[in-house]
């Protein structure tokens, strides 16, 4: 910038320090804490000095391995079956808690299938760290597609000209205002089994054929439920997002396509779509931070269950940093979950780069 | 043909509109649920729900509910308190903020762009991953009080106010806002010996309406709005607790809807009233936060 404005070093660092403090001492050093103390076993208050413990504590969240379990057989080698056919296995714990097989110690069953007469188990160190994992990967998968693709959807809805749409978009970006915390508490009536306000109008769409669903005490339903919630609530935010970006294409680019005769189709897929390149992956970056951090619903609806089908990372991370004082194997989480933003942050731009 | 055409075209509008307003009543629909249902019974609320009636203000209507609610939790203290936290935060964060934005942009300093780099790379940190170290940080952090020197930052105001202060996103914005002001003003103020800080009081900052409005408007739905894992973990006494932890007396086991339901309204209300009566700059604000250099 060929700017006449002189070295101003003192006024420079003067101006730009208490903000950039403030960022470094809450911001920067507290996350080169969480990889420090992921390091050692800190409590949050403790008597016992801390110790490094090198990598024991992402040792006790990522130990996975796979065990092949045989079918009981009698003394003459047949394979025992029970009443019903079905193949008898040894315990799981009569591998993990036997002598001999001292790599899988403290290990508990994940999940299991079949391979011929076999068991194949999936053992976990930390079963419930890893249903967290899943759950939140799954989380994210479904969100940020879907809750970015319905947001462009209504972007599009309003973006049309026609009296009282902005009566519309406010009513759209309405959800957006209202705390996430007040809303899982309104949705928890709204999803409850037995009064709730979801069942009671799909029985009353389908004339009383309905089942009345326990949508948030069901191990199939209630990972989806808060992801439906979720997404009601964050997709205006991202509306406007996308309409910002629609509202950049120049309208000459419009005119040209409707000269050449082009479909609806056409006119999205060749000028608004590639117009809307930035926005998208924008939108698309800041749907996954966002769906990464996910904890409010699952604190207020669930604590994570039923039968830890919606633990999430943070709410493990909160629960043992916080909950049962394990700074360090909140910070392990923590760390984990950084590295997965950071990851899938970075695939996203890389499948997103410009083409040229 | 001519006659077929419109009809055509009046119904093609219809059915835009339905879309529209199908759309609009799925968004709706809880909100209306919650504010008509506050004002209603329990027992009425629950039956209710079986029919439409779950969204009219109908049958035995009071603000019973509300008593109640002020009753059961110290609500207006927890109102209070939030409102106290993001009120000082965000001047806090708005003024230091722009202070260093101004520096970024106009002033030349030894290490300006590695600051203003290090700063905007925290974008990509969730505050999720660093709670936890957080909480044990400050839980160990002096404070100078009035009886000297204390240790320990858990319970108190500060520890909801001061880590939020500074953000990537505030200063970025009145970068970019920063970036496109004409840059002769600031020269001209410069070239008849005005000091920095009087550039930045009497120049910059009568000009910054805008990027102020919606740095105000993200901070404040931050603050008030989303405060939840934080508090949580930090603040333990009813005496500085904001109002979405607060939400927890009504966790129990026999939830009383009709109160929970005002609790809500009580939350939520002000906020839709200030994002109906502003709601261009409310869209506009998030709008902003979209347009990336």
């Amino acid at each position: 910038m060929g700017s006449k404005l002189t070295q101003s070093n003192r006024a420079g660092w003067a101006f730009a320090l208490p903000g950039f403090g403030l960022i470094a001492l809450f911001i920067i050093v507290p996350f080169f804490f969480a990889f420090a103390l992921s390091l050692t076993d800190q409590r949050l208050i403790s008597p016992n000095p801390t110790q490094y413990v090198g990598l024991e504590n992402y040792r006790n969240l990522l130990g996975l391995a796979v065990v092949t379990l045989e079918p009981e057989r009698d003394e003459s080698g047949e394979i025992v079956r029970d009443e019903d056919g079905a193949l008898q296995y040894p315990r799981v714990r009569s591998i993990t808690r036997s002598d001999e097989y001292s790599q899988y110690a403290g290990m508990r069953e994940w999940f299991r299938w079949q391979s011929g007469d076999n068991a194949r188990v999936v053992v976990a160190s930390d079963v419930i760290f890893m249903k967290a994992l899943v759950n939140t990967l799954t989380f994210v998968i479904v969100v940020a597609p879907v809750q970015g693709g319905l947001a462009l959807v209504l972007a599009l809805l309003i973006n049309q000209r026609l009296r009282g749409i902005n009566v519309f978009r406010t009513v759209f970006f309405m959800p957006v205002v209202v705390s996430i915390v007040v809303v899982s508490l309104l949705w928890r009536f709204i999803y409850d089994g037995n009064d709730g306000l979801l069942n009671n109008l799909l029985s009353g769409l389908t004339f009383g054929l309905f089942e009345p669903v326990d949508w948030l005490g069901n191990t199939d339903t209630a990972l989806g439920s808060i992801i439906a919630m979720s997404i009601w609530q964050a997709v205006g935010f991202h509306m406007v997002i996308w309409l910002a970006g629609l509202q950049t294409i120049s309208p000459t680019l419009y005119e040209a396509a409707a000269i050449e005769g082009a479909s609806k189709w056409q006119t999205f897929r060749y000028v608004t779509w590639p117009g809307l390149r930035n926005t998208a992956v924008l939108v698309l970056i800041v749907i996954t931070m966002q769906s990464f951090a996910l904890f409010a619903q699952i604190d207020v609806m669930t604590n994570g269950g039923p039968l830890d089908s919606t633990q999430t990372l943070v709410f493990q991370a909160v629960e043992r940093g916080y909950g049962k004082q394990d700074i360090s194997g909140g910070s392990t989480i923590s760390v984990i979950l950084f590295l997965l933003v950071l990851t899938i942050s970075l695939i996203q731009r890389y499948l997103t780069r410009e083409r040229t | 043909m001519a006659t077929i055409s419109r009809d055509n075209r009046g119904l093609r509008l219809a059915v835009r509109y339905l879309v529209l307003v199908l759309v609009a009543l799925v968004f709706a629909f809880p909100l209306v649920f919650m504010i008509v249902s506050s004002l209603k019974p329990t027992a009425q609320l629950l039956s209710d729900t079986s029919s439409l009636r779950a969204f009219l203000p109908v049958g035995d209507i009071s603000l019973s509910n509300y008593t109640a609610a002020f009753q059961r939790a110290p609500i207006g203290r927890f109102v209070l308190n939030s409102v106290f936290v993001t009120v000082v935060t965000v001047t806090a964060s708005l003024f230091l903020c722009s202070l260093a934005a101004f520096s970024f942009t106009y002033l030349k300093w030894r290490g300006n762009g590695l600051l203003l780099s290090i700063a905007l790379a925290t974008l990509i940190v969730p505050f999720e991953t660093i709670a936890i170290p957080l909480l044990l940080f400050v839980s160990r952090l002096p404070w100078l009080g009035l009886d000297g020197i204390e240790y320990g930052w858990l319970n108190t105001y500060r520890v909801q106010i001061i880590p939020w202060i500074a953000d990537a996103l505030t200063i970025f914005l009145f970068v970019q806002y920063f970036k496109d002001l004409p840059r002769e003003l600031i020269e001209a103020a410069r070239a008849e010996g005005a000091s920095w800080w009087q550039i930045y009081r009497r120049v910059v900052m009568p000009l910054s309406g805008p990027v102020l409005a919606t740095a105000a408007i993200l901070k404040s739905l931050k603050m008030y709005n989303e405060q939840y894992l934080w508090p949580l973990i930090v603040v333990q006494d009813e005496a500085h607790r904001p109002i979405m932890v607060g939400l927890g007396y009504f966790f129990q086991l026999n939830v009383a809807w009709g109160e929970v339901m005002a609790y809500l309204s009580v939350i939520t209300l002000p906020v839709l009233a200030f994002y109906l009566v502003l709601q261009r700059a409310f869209i506009a604000s998030i709008a902003s936060t979209g347009v990336k250099g």
